[in-house]
């Protein structure tokens, strides 16, 4: 189903007048509210007036995650504090966390967004959404959640955690849609696997996963495992939150962007040119509805492209690649680019293999030595120890095949792999560069 | 004519074997004969318990990788040569030993050796033709 008909397929010469007059207010309003990026066009020599195509865009100056966190917390925000409802914070790993804010018409804006992200997974009102992201300062919960009443669907808020008790919920409130991390996806199926509950019984059709980079590969396991279509949903809560951009579930390639409230850009991430359409780089964002925090061309650090081929769904709005990593969680293994998610799709293509891995680098001797420990699992597991040497041979040859790296490989007990309630810990860096 | 081998993967840090062992006891299982194969980074741990299935539902529950192979008990003369005379029968048909290890108890006289095969049958047939007692998995555990 699409959820709105007149935006989700408009035609693009519509579409892009309707973001040019948008672009043009946002700017404007973001000019006149926020000290930051004013000086930032001052600096730059320009007005928002300038902006008179979206072409123009191009020469307005990037916003990058330090930015935000010189004007930690509300420094970025364009109305005054009466006027924010809700106040979001990612995570601090690297520093401060980044700080964002919705006013009313946000929180229903991102309601409406999120209740199309659930309609193109396959939902509908009626259906009984198990929503197992977090809730709190993390924009998953909140996020799926609100769309979820907002389609006219039944909530289960039942949020990350608690595994266990989840399952017993899977099995009597008998939801019809899925929404959490796809590595927590995973976990669940172990979980009900080991408490004798077949996903098979269970009512799930679809699956609604983000908030992590996933691979085709990951989204096939996930589908075999958990009986249900799964569909990829990216975000971020510099932008909004979850529900930027959304697979359908009818071709389940590439994620269409809400354009109509953000417009994408691919740049060079080292020179910040703008690529074409095709071109893989790093994507950046500019919000033309947002009210309380309008971002504009923000540097996400994701690596991915933009596809503008009509889709089969219907939908006029331009797709995005799933993202294969991130400029800043790229390893550089001696001298060799490597990222996780290219690491996961060689694991899984031995089938032998079940997505449960970690990535550890160190330095030894000055060199870097890159270790990818994998779960001995049931379908793994041999009495004959060169059976399993063989298997870790495999394992290194896919990978320097591959990607031209050479790691070394550690086959370890099950379980023994750090599984978090949301996010895997995929990449332990012990490197002092 | 076969006997049940559970074995069970374990990371190269101490105190594992120990877990298992510990697991087993709990549950009451007696461990009949082990070997342990290693490398740097981890072993197979390979079992003839008193209870299979319960040895296995137990350690499975702790969250162990664990498997089922078929494997022959063979009575061996307890005196020189006696191993070698199984060996070279075996070596003489092309039959390849996987591994092999020593049972703890005596069967009378003799010692009891566990082989691992990979064409068991024909490998069990091969004994009993030449007059090797091949104990099944009552007579086993019963020692």
């Amino acid at each position: 189903m699409i959820y709105d008909i007149r935006h989700e397929t408009m035609p693009r010469e519509d579409l892009e007048s309707l973001q040019l007059r948008r672009l043009q207010a946002s700017l404007e309003r973001a000019y006149a509210m926020v000290p930051f990026y004013r000086k930032r066009f001052q600096e730059a020599g320009i007005t928002p007036g300038q902006i008179r195509s979206l072409a123009d865009l191009k020469n307005v100056p990037f916003t990058t995650k330090q930015d935000l966190r010189d004007n930690y917390p509300f420094g970025m925000f364009a109305v005054p504090m009466d006027m924010v409802v809700r106040i979001h914070a990612s995570s601090g790993t690297t520093g401060k966390p980044t700080v964002v804010g919705y006013t009313a018409r946000d929180i229903e804006m991102w309601a409406e967004l999120m209740a199309r992200s659930l309609a193109a997974g396959g939902a509908n009102r009626g259906d009984i959404v198990h929503n197992a992201y977090g809730y709190g300062l993390f924009t998953g919960g909140l996020g799926a959640h609100y769309g979820a009443e907002k389609l006219g669907a039944s909530v289960i808020p039942v949020s990350g955690g608690n595994t266990k008790r989840q399952v017993l919920i899977m099995k009597d409130f008998k939801p019809t849609i899925l929404t959490c991390t796809p590595s927590y996806a995973l976990h669940l199926a172990e979980a009900a696997e080991e408490m004798g509950v077949s996903f098979a019984d269970l009512h799930f059709k679809a699956g609604i996963f983000g908030a992590e980079p996933w691979s085709e590969n990951m989204r096939e396991e996930i589908e075999r495992k958990l009986h249900l279509s799964a569909v990829d949903i990216y975000g971020l809560s510099e932008v909004i939150g979850p529900g930027v951009s959304v697979e359908c579930h009818q071709a389940k390639k590439g994620l269409h962007v809400f354009e109509d409230h953000f417009i994408p850009e691919i740049i060079d991430p080292n020179t910040g040119k703008s690529l074409p359409y095709g071109e893989t780089g790093e994507l950046v964002f500019t919000s033309i509805t947002k009210e309380a925090f309008p971002v504009i061309r923000y540097r996400t650090r994701d690596i991915t492209s933009l596809n503008c081929e009509p889709c089969i769904c219907g939908r006029t709005l331009v797709r995005m690649n799933k993202v294969s990593g991130r400029t800043d969680d790229m390893l550089i293994i001696r001298g060799v680019n490597v990222f996780p998610s290219q690491i996961e799709s060689v694991l899984m293509e031995i089938h032998e293999v079940e997505p449960h891995y970690q990535l550890v680098v160190d330095r030894e001797d000055n060199l870097d030595v890159l270790t990818v420990k994998v779960e001995v699992g049931e379908k793994l597991f041999s009495d004959k120890v060169k059976k399993l040497q063989e298997i870790e041979r495999r394992i290194q040859k896919h990978i320097k095949d591959y990607l031209g790296v050479s790691a070394k490989v550690k086959l370890v007990e099950p379980k023994s792999i750090q599984r978090s309630e949301g996010k895997a810990v995929r990449v332990i860096d012990n490197r002092k560069i | 004519m076969k006997v049940q081998q559970i074995s069970v993967f374990l990371e190269n840090k101490s105190g594992r074997l120990a877990e298992v062992a510990s697991i087993l006891a709990d549950a009451d299982v007696n461990i009949r004969a082990l070997a342990l194969a290693d490398t740097s980074d981890f072993g197979v741990l390979r079992l003839i318990v008193n209870d299979t299935v319960k040895a296995e539902k137990v350690l499975k529950s702790r969250g162990f990788s664990v498997g089922k192979t078929d494997v022959v008990a063979a009575e061996v003369e307890d005196r020189p040569g006696g191993l070698y005379k199984i060996l070279s029968l075996l070596g003489r048909s092309g039959l390849n030993v996987e591994y092999m290890y020593a049972f703890v108890q005596q069967s009378q006289k003799n010692a009891v050796m566990i082989f691992r095969f990979d064409n068991i049958d024909e490998a069990v047939k091969l004994l009993l033709h030449n007059g090797v007692k091949v104990l099944s998995g009552q007579e086993l555990y019963a020692l």
